[in-house]
């Protein structure tokens, strides 16, 4: 068959088989359904990630434009209300969904030799998805969005002797402005991702050359 | 079950699979290609009659001039651009609107009254009252509003702007 041709030519050179076998084929302890987290996560991250994609069509990271942009995607794009409420909800839900699979990890002590790595890269990850919800709850301009980047800028601000530093490093000056709001945007689609990435890549590299923990038994 | 008219369940699940992955794959594509393509698929109309002020305020066989505004509306962003016309009563019932622009480079004409012209300051392009090109480098005569482009209603003067 001209299929069975065409993917065995493939196969030769991709070894697509063999890449088959270590991501989805791998031997894996008993089932459970708390060891999906992980995977859902990515799931989550994927789906913000083309929903972003998509926002990003329309959105204008100006505080002219920011807000009236989104009125625009809510109300004037067809189905514009849909990919935001997805980036919307989803957002909440990926940093539920990282928490409690972290939460997972400690609880099985699957964080334990041979995975500390995995768990430090995790923990990378949980403070990049928290990043994500950070910058991006600044990008809808509306009032709420303001006080709350006020707020937690202040906060960052309070720490002894940097604190001020930080304050500005992270507002792009002494007050909230266009440039706060840019760069919170650069981090939130570009920075970011771009480290959750990464972080990502690693840590699914090390699960398939660890493979997955046993769930502990009653003699553990 | 071989010569039964019952489709197997090999072939069962095999269609199932499809037909539940195309409507998955339907759901997930119509919303992100009509979320893209959606700006062209809204027709702009910016065609409209748009009121010039009492036609009694115009005395026949003098230009005067008159203007008014437009918006466009192009996503969230809205541009406001003034247009400027002037309007010649020809008679008791007929009346020509000109727009002021000049056909050679988009410089505003003005009436000299003493000329009988209109004179564009650019490149010094000359217009008959009428519109028509009396000399200098215009290609065509000032764009005019007659006819049916033009109408009153309890005696206001409408011209049928077509856009910019």
């Amino acid at each position: 068959m001209m299929w069975k041709k065409l993917f065995a030519w493939l196969d030769e050179r991709l070894g697509l088989n063999d890449l088959y076998k270590a991501t989805l084929d791998r031997p894996e302890p008993k089932g459970n359904w708390w060891n999906t987290l992980g995977s859902a996560s990515l799931f989550l991250f994927l789906l913000q990630g083309a929903t972003g994609i998509f926002l990003s069509v329309y959105y204008t990271p100006s505080p002219d434009h920011a807000y009236d942009s989104i009125q625009y995607i809510m109300n004037g794009v067809a189905f514009g209300w849909l990919i935001r409420g997805i980036h919307h909800w989803g957002a909440s839900l990926m940093v539920l969904v990282v928490f409690i699979h972290m939460l997972r990890v400690f609880v099985t002590a699957s964080y334990k030799y041979p995975r500390e790595l995995t768990w430090l890269i995790g923990v990378g990850l949980l403070l990049c998805t928290l990043g994500m919800g950070f910058t991006g709850y600044l990008l809808p301009w509306d009032q709420k969005a303001y006080w709350a980047t006020t707020v937690a800028t202040s906060i960052a601000g309070s720490v002894p002797w940097v604190g001020p530093f930080i304050l500005r490093v992270l507002r792009g000056g002494t007050d909230l402005s266009a440039l706060t709001l840019s760069r919170f945007f650069a981090a939130h689609i570009w920075m970011l991702p771009a480290a959750l990435t990464g972080l990502i890549g690693v840590h699914l590299y090390l699960i398939i050359k660890h493979g997955e923990s046993e769930f502990p038994g009653r003699d553990d | 079950m071989a010569g039964s008219h019952h489709i197997s369940r090999r072939d069962f699940i095999k269609l199932t699979t499809a037909a539940v992955g195309t409507f998955i794959g339907a759901v997930v594509a119509v919303p992100a290609i009509a979320y893209l393509i959606d700006p062209a698929l809204k027709s702009a109309s910016t065609d409209a009659w748009v009121p010039l002020g009492k036609l009694a305020a115009f005395e026949i066989g003098k230009p005067a001039p008159a203007s008014f505004t437009r918006s466009i509306v192009n996503g969230w962003e809205k541009t406001v651009n003034s247009y400027g016309v002037f309007v010649l009563r020809t008679s008791e019932t007929e009346t020509v609107v000109l727009s002021n622009k000049c056909t050679h480079l988009g410089c505003h004409v003005n009436w000299f009254a003493d000329k009988q012209e209109y004179i564009c300051p650019c490149h010094d392009a000359q217009f008959g009252i009428n519109g028509q090109v009396l000399g200098g480098p215009p290609p065509r005569p000032l764009d005019r509003y007659s006819g049916d482009q033009v109408k009153v209603e309890d005696g206001i003067l409408f011209i049928h702007f077509l856009g910019a």
